[in-house]
């Protein structure tokens, strides 16, 4: 499947591309735009995998909702009282030393697990009978504690959020 | 499946060039003649001083975060339409569960008025010169 | 493989000369160049309709001497924003001023690959459709911020603060309403909702569970305005206000590109809600003309009876405040949008 490999590459250096520019970028809204690509490329990843439900839920949630809330808070705080507000890094040598273990520990689980490797898959069936039936069955309970997990944060953040109005 | 995607990545990369097009046969164009006035900052005929930004307003914050919330029960909301014709009372009364503990939060955040905008106040009269 | 008609004749005419997936890219690109182009057009219809229509609303005449009643006004004016100098404020981070325009524009005609012109006339049948629509139009608000951003003056950033907090608040109660319609036919595919309301008036979706349907069109129809910034919902374009709002700094084609991107989002709801409510391509009158080329036309039709009743709005009412701007999402739409869910829940249980 010639083709399906071609796209997956672009995807690919999409999404690795782009955060890249998140993580090196010095400006904070160059990071913010690396981040959108990202999204957008694991998108594409998600199609080639035969999720596309998952696929348009991860653009419409990561860059609709939480992406916008992200830029929001970042334009309304990037100049407190005239000052910019940088990203830079420090403590370079640390870092590096942290970094490199948690790297090496991902790396070591990553290499021993057993994978269950899909062939490039002949069934590409659509998904979303399948979840909306499993939702409402198999699993239930976790979807009835996701709405009582969204109150807690909706009432959570609206309450911080109305601590910082009132001061 | 995969066909109609790629119809649609296709299509994005069309708009793309498309876009990129009509950017270029006007860069060919056009005439370029930036002048220190034509590329200052509009203000309507003010000058504008210092560097652009806004008090911070903690309300366009408020509303995103309820969107963000919004936003996720709605894909939750979603599949269970898709297959609500064809299974029955139960799972209408689960969702109207989920949608009932939403609706608490909606009615919490609208009573301790996180929803407000701004009205414009009346300036009383003493305190112009 | 092959999903139209026409790829299946194309695919006999040239049998081993080109290699099929070649073919089928080939058949896609065409495809995108005739949306591309039909919704480039569309707009300029768009704006020549909404110049005559506004002018004889307000008694006068609009554009007379460009062509035959002002009918080639449009395309000079397309014509002069090609050669019109692009500036771009000195202030102005380069790169997302040029970033911004893209971003707007390629998500707004992204939408269009799925709408469905005829029974086989659709460049790409997703499964999920509409909710593929729904998301993309998230990815526009993105565009905005960041060319409210780009031109790095305070009137921009705020009218890009201002647009992108409306449409995100009216996408609620215009997602909401949607539900009713997939509920009642239990797909996500656009090409499967209008063929559940094939066969005249009466099957269309908006008199399906009476009055929660048309209560959920009355909602998506404004929830939908709101989102295009159109008014009486416009305030981050208010001339007397903030000048033009995010796109103040922009001038030339990228100014044309915003504008080409506003007037196809406007019939891209349009057909979108005929789609859905109004039953699509499929004829009022049951099975009378409701093939081929026909289709085009009933689709046409009933959207450009919407783009009249937005821009008859947009000309009689004045503009709404803020503060009942997001008054009317959160306090009434939302709430209304949930009622009428639950009321057509109820109507298809019992």
């Amino acid at each position: 499947m010639g083709f399906y490999d071609l796209i997956f590459w672009l995807f690919a250096f999409i999404s690795v591309a782009s955060a890249a520019l998140m993580v090196f970028s010095k400006n904070v809204i160059y990071s913010a735009v690396g981040l959108l690509f990202a999204f957008f490329g694991v998108a594409g990843i998600y199609v080639l995998l035969a999720a596309d439900f998952l696929a348009i839920v991860q653009i419409m949630i990561y860059v609709g909702g939480i992406l916008v809330l992200l830029l929001f808070g970042v334009m309304l705080s990037h100049k407190i009282g005239g000052i910019q507000l940088e990203t830079g890094t420090l403590n370079k040598i640390p870092a590096f030393i942290v970094a490199g273990g948690i790297f090496i520990i991902f790396f070591r689980v990553i290499n021993k697990t057993v994978w269950p490797l899909r062939t490039t898959a002949k069934e590409f069936n659509p998904t979303v009978e399948k979840i909306g039936t499993l939702l409402m069955t198999d699993y239930l309970i976790p979807f009835e504690i996701v709405s009582v997990l969204l109150l807690i944060a909706l009432i959570g953040a609206a309450y911080i959020a109305r601590k910082e109005r009132v001061q | 499946m995969l066909v109609n995607f790629a119809s649609v990545l296709i299509f994005i990369l069309f708009s793309v060039l498309f876009v990129g097009f009509n950017f270029l046969l006007s860069r060919f164009i056009q005439p370029r003649n930036p002048t220190p006035l034509k590329v200052s900052t509009y203000e309507c005929g003010e000058i504008a001083e210092g560097d652009s930004w806004i008090q911070f307003n903690i309300r366009f914050y408020v509303i995103a975060l309820a969107f963000l919330i919004f936003d996720v029960e709605i894909v939750f909301l979603f599949p269970w339409a898709v297959v609500f014709k064809n299974l029955g009372v139960f799972s209408f009364i689960e969702m109207m569960v989920f949608v009932f503990m939403l609706l608490v939060g909606l009615a919490y955040v609208w009573a301790k008025g996180d929803l407000e905008w701004d009205k414009p106040k009346d300036v009383p009269a003493q305190e112009t010169f | 493989m092959p999903v139209l008609n026409i790829y299946v004749t194309i695919f006999q005419t040239f049998p081993d000369k080109i290699p099929d997936t070649i073919l089928t890219i080939l058949l896609m690109l065409a495809g995108a160049v005739g949306i591309t182009v039909l919704a480039a057009l569309l707009a300029l219809v768009g704006v020549y309709l909404e110049r005559k229509i506004s002018a004889h609303m307000q008694d006068r005449l609009g554009p007379m001497h460009v062509g035959w009643h002002g009918v080639v006004q449009t395309l000079a004016d397309a014509l002069k924003l090609l050669l019109k100098e692009d500036i771009v404020p000195a202030a102005a981070d380069k790169k997302l001023h040029l970033l911004a325009p893209f971003i707007v524009f390629s998500a707004t005609i992204a939408a269009f690959v799925v709408l469905p012109f005829s029974k086989t006339l659709v460049l790409s049948k997703l499964n999920v459709g509409i909710f593929y629509v729904v998301a993309i139009s998230s990815f526009v608000v993105i565009g905005i911020i960041l060319a409210g951003w780009a031109s790095n003056n305070k009137w921009s950033l705020l009218g890009g603060m201002r647009s992108a907090a409306q449409i995100v608040s009216f996408e609620i109660p215009a997602s909401l309403s949607i539900l009713v319609v997939i509920m009642a036919v239990g797909s996500l595919n656009l090409g499967d909702i209008v063929e559940f309301q094939n066969g005249g008036i009466l099957h269309w979706l908006i008199w399906k569970s009476f009055p929660f349907n048309l209560i959920a069109f009355i909602i998506f129809f404004t929830a939908s305005l709101a989102e295009l910034n159109r008014a009486p919902f416009d305030l981050p374009e208010a001339e007397s206000e903030i000048i033009a709002g995010f796109h103040t700094e922009y001038s030339g084609m990228k100014w044309a590109i915003f504008f080409l991107a506003e007037y196809a989002n406007m019939f891209l709801v349009a057909v979108i809600a005929s789609t859905l409510f109004l039953g699509g391509w499929s004829s009022p009158f049951g099975n009378f003309l409701n093939y081929g080329i026909f289709s085009i036309f009933w689709l046409f039709v009933k959207s450009f009876s919407l783009i009249f009743i937005q821009m008859w709005l947009r000309w009689t009412l004045p503009r709404v405040r803020v503060d009942q701007l997001m008054y009317t999402s959160w306090k009434v739409l939302t709430p209304f949008a949930f009622l009428c869910m639950i009321g057509v829940g109820f109507y298809m249980i019992f």
